[in-house]
């Protein structure tokens, strides 16, 4: 053989195991999720199976009392905590909302193009703050000041862990929302303001509804961080384990449970289940999420609409 | 290994001076048959773009294939190197010989593609350096030797007309010359890997008038050393430097002839509307 | 119609333009002054004395958060680039393809607490080890993997294809063709990836409590790399800044727990935003070189 035909076998020799092993990494990379789902499921179901709690029991009782022990016996009854998570994530999505669309609207109808790429950046750039930072300001910020003009038992409350995560969601909802509205063709907008409307109108009649996938698409990847963030909810919340009765009362939530017990929590045990049983249900809820955005984004093609 | 390279490859006393690869194959092989196509059809999916295509292609002469947008020329040209495998759904029926052998079965597509180089219709250089660009076929052929290298960069950079006004700047960015600059290296890239034929897709239609000049010229010197199949859209073009013409429409090729009887006094009357620009 | 009716049009645009301006001038002021404070209440900290690589500094859990990013960047490096690799050159249309872009997509949108979670189990539990930085590190690199995925994918696609065509007229075959021309023509792009991903990585915090462990004892003159005081030792507990403020802001037992977590939060703060802006910077300047051409 000479040397062409020499480097020809091994190019064909490396192009195979090349291939071989990039596509292992692709398969890897799927089996990933899919292992994490096995092994919360595996140590999730412990509650249900080895301590023969029922999953009504789980889902709707508020009695939290599981042993810390293997026999068991307890009361796993998590429902103040996922009760918890959802109000914290509907507060924060209510008290973010309104400035998510303003800002949002503002940035690509009101702003000039010029304004909108120095601003949309910049609140990009708040996704990435690390949680505990968002934690530690509403410690020693916004607990005072709410204390200072609400008559709180605790001042740590529900109420605060709903302003921090509305904080951190706001940069996820409105860089979605503007891009989604960005989106919308210029034409239409031209064709509306032809026709007399003013820029109110174009705006609710036309810009929104034609952009509306990718809001809710926004809005729910919000919802998902809400409801996944631990520790600057843990920080703020007071982490008492009742049910959230008052905005301004303490709560819990799955995550701050799990953080706050799972360190504690002996191996093996029924408390330990129990929480293993909230990661799970975490697991699956953002699993849900994911379905709801496809669902979403298949609604908004099958009527045409540009992603 | 189905290598059918038994009489091209690098060898010390050829790495000196001007071509090494056929310059001796040259005179033996003048008159031969560097292509063979017998009744080739291709299929896009159930689209039927060529449709029983023969013809043969001499060594060291220059082919034209002419016809209007989308007959199937450029598909034509993209089977010989088997580019046309990247294609989805693409499916070709038929006998395609390179050298004798078929070009599906006896002749592996690394070496035929190596054989058979290819300039695109828009100048391509990667986004390396000027040497990085010419050394690329060298190197995959498995040549890592900084001097031997440099030789082959040279020489093809001299063979492409180019070396005078790249040899400075051999590391600068590729991406940083003219249009017509950019073509003429991927011509020295595509001679850097010392092929035997040339397939040339419409290497001109992206350029200025002065640069489609200078690759005109440069066709009809390498003609000495490589057959050359080039697909174009300017008539006098193909007039001006192919030995043949191939006349393509709606997928069939209608007439193959010499260029000047093509011309002069074409056979078909449908190469005639076309050649006098009734059409196309 | 009649002018009432407009002059009532435009009334109501105009004060709903004013709601839109307010509500956005009052996110962005909230947001300016939240970093104000951050940086403002923080860097009054910053002596010479919390920069000290000690007990009392913040030096050792600084050097903890770079080290603990750097290695789960090679390890999601290894993993995901491979994969972008795949999903962009490699992959067919397939139920394969699906599933594995599914799985970045689930992977991107999973709590960090539950990776972490699964980190504790895989890396602690079943291998019988303390808290240590390698644990944390792998479980910070599942973190990471779906960003680089799609990172390195979307690199390689926005390649022209001619450099595809180009590579295998020559001759090349498609792993040479990747290795020689399509990675290191989408390096730059990759390579932001890499920076944005390590600013999110600084940032972590749930998926290392329990993995890393909230404890760092280093001893900088101890290079031995079994001992377990060694600072480049994967095998220690290593407490990372963000780690820090948890651990303060609910267990302190030090006077000056408020001052450490706001230097912590300073020192974040920077080290995130500057890594965003420097990829941001990076893309911009290919965006722009590719336009050019």
């Amino acid at each position: 053989m000479n040397q062409l035909q020499k480097a020809i076998a091994k190019a064909h020799r490396n192009d195979r195991t090349a291939k071989i092993l990039i596509t292992a990494c692709g398969v890897c990379m799927a089996l990933v999720p899919i292992l994490i789902g096995l092994f919360l499921f595996y140590r999730g179901t412990d509650t249900f199976t080895l301590f023969h709690h029922s999953l009504t029991e789980f889902l709707f009782s508020g009695e939290w009392n599981p042993g810390d022990t293997a026999e068991g016996g307890g009361k796993v009854g998590a429902a103040m905590f996922i009760t918890g998570s959802l109000a914290v994530c509907l507060l924060s999505l209510i008290l973010t909302l309104p400035f998510s669309m303003a800002a949002a609207i503002f940035m690509t109808e009101i702003a000039t193009p010029k304004a909108r790429r120095l601003l949309q950046p910049a609140i990009e750039l708040f996704t990435g703050i690390p949680s505990v930072v968002y934690g530690f300001v509403g410690l020693t910020v916004l607990i005072p000041f709410l204390k200072s003009i609400f008559p709180m038992p605790f001042s740590f409350s529900l109420l605060a862990a709903g302003i921090v995560l509305a904080i951190m969601i706001f940069p996820t909802i409105t860089t979605m929302s503007a891009d989604a509205l960005a989106a919308v063709p210029k034409s239409w907008r031209e064709a509306s303001y032809g026709l007399g409307a003013t820029r109110w109108e174009t705006i609710a009649h036309v810009v929104i509804p034609a952009a509306k996938g990718g809001i809710a698409t926004g809005i729910i990847l919000g919802l998902a961080r809400a409801m996944g963030e631990a520790l600057a909810v843990a920080m703020v919340i007071g982490q008492m384990k009742v049910f959230p009765k008052s905005l301004f009362l303490p709560a819990s939530t799955l995550t701050t449970a799990i953080s706050a017990d799972m360190g504690g929590a002996m191996e093996g045990g029924e408390y330990n289940a129990g929480l293993w049983t909230m990661a799970l249900l975490l697991f699956l809820l953002s699993f849900a999420f994911i379905f709801l955005i496809h669902y979403i984004n298949d609604l908004s093609t099958l009527k045409g609409e540009k992603k | 290994m189905a290598l059918t390279t038994t009489t091209y490859g690098y060898t010390k006393e050829h790495s000196g001076e001007a071509r090494p690869v056929s310059a001796d194959a040259a005179a033996a092989d003048s008159g031969s048959l560097t292509f063979e196509i017998k009744h080739m059809d291709l299929f896009y999916g159930d689209h039927h773009a060529l449709k029983d295509v023969s013809m043969d292609v001499r060594t060291h002469e220059i082919t034209a294939l002419i016809g209007p947008s989308g007959c199937g020329k450029s598909t034509f040209l993209k089977s010989l190197n088997r580019m046309n495998d990247l294609v989805e759904n693409c499916r070709i029926t038929g006998d395609i010989r390179f050298e004798g052998k078929d070009i599906f079965r006896e002749v592996d597509l690394l070496a035929l593609r190596t054989r058979v180089g290819m300039v695109f219709q828009q100048p391509t250089p990667f986004p390396k350096s000027i040497f990085e660009n010419v050394a690329y076929g060298p190197r995959l052929q498995g040549i890592s030797n900084k001097g031997q290298l440099s030789e082959i960069v040279e020489q093809s950079l001299r063979q492409a007309a180019c070396w005078d006004e790249m040899k400075d700047r051999l590391n600068q960015s590729a991406l940083g010359l003219s249009g017509g600059q950019q073509q003429r290296l991927c011509i020295a890239r595509t001679l850097a890997a010392r092929p035997s034929v040339i397939l040339m897709d419409e290497p001109t239609s992206a350029l200025d008038p002065i640069s489609t000049q200078k690759i005109e010229d440069l066709a009809l010197e390498l003609k000495e050393k490589y057959t050359i199949i080039i697909v174009t859209h300017n008539m006098q073009q193909a007039k001006r430097i192919s030995d043949k013409t191939a006349f393509f429409l709606l997928g069939e090729l209608i007439e193959f002839d010499d260029t000047v009887k093509m011309f002069t006094d074409p056979s078909n009357p449908k190469t005639e509307e076309y050649i006098t620009g009734r059409f196309g | 119609m009649n002018d009432s009716h407009f002059a009532a049009k435009k009334r109501l645009d105009s004060i709903m333009t004013a709601l839109f301006r307010f509500g956005a001038y009052f996110a962005v002021v909230l947001l300016i002054a939240f970093v104000g404070y951050v940086m403002g209440e923080g860097c009054r900290y910053l002596t010479g004395d919390m920069l000290s690589f000690s007990e009392k500094g913040l030096g050792n859990q600084f050097f903890n958060t770079l080290y603990l990013v750097f290695l789960s960047l090679i390890f999601s490096a290894i993993g995901g680039i491979p994969a972008g690799v795949y999903l962009a050159e490699y992959a067919h249309k397939g139920h394969l393809v699906k599933w594995v872009r599914m799985a970045v997509e689930t992977l991107s949108s999973l709590p960090s607490i539950v990776v972490g979670l699964f980190g504790y189990l895989v890396f602690i539990v079943m291998t019988h080890s303390e808290w240590n930085m390698l644990a944390g590190a792998l479980t910070v690199s599942i973190l990471m993997l779906p960003l680089l995925t799609s990172v390195t994918e979307d690199a390689l696609r926005t390649l022209p294809e001619s450099y595809r065509l180009s590579s295998y007229g020559l001759g090349a075959s498609k792993w040479q063709t990747v290795l020689h021309v399509l990675l290191p023509a989408a390096f730059p792009r990759i390579m932001t990836g890499l920076i944005m991903a390590a600013g999110r990585g600084f940032g972590e915090a749930a998926a290392l409590m329990f993995t890393a462990g909230m404890s760092t004892d280093i001893h900088w003159d101890d290079w031995d790399l079994s001992s377990p005081s060694c600072p480049l030792n994967p095998l220690r507990p290593s407490e990372t800044l963000t780690l820090h403020i948890w651990a303060l802001r609910t267990e302190a037992l030090e006077a000056n727990a408020n001052e450490q977590a706001a230097a912590c939060s300073a020192i974040l703060m920077i080290l995130v935003v500057s890594f965003s802006l420097i990829a941001r910077y990076m893309s911009y300047r290919i965006d722009k070189k590719m336009g050019g051409n």
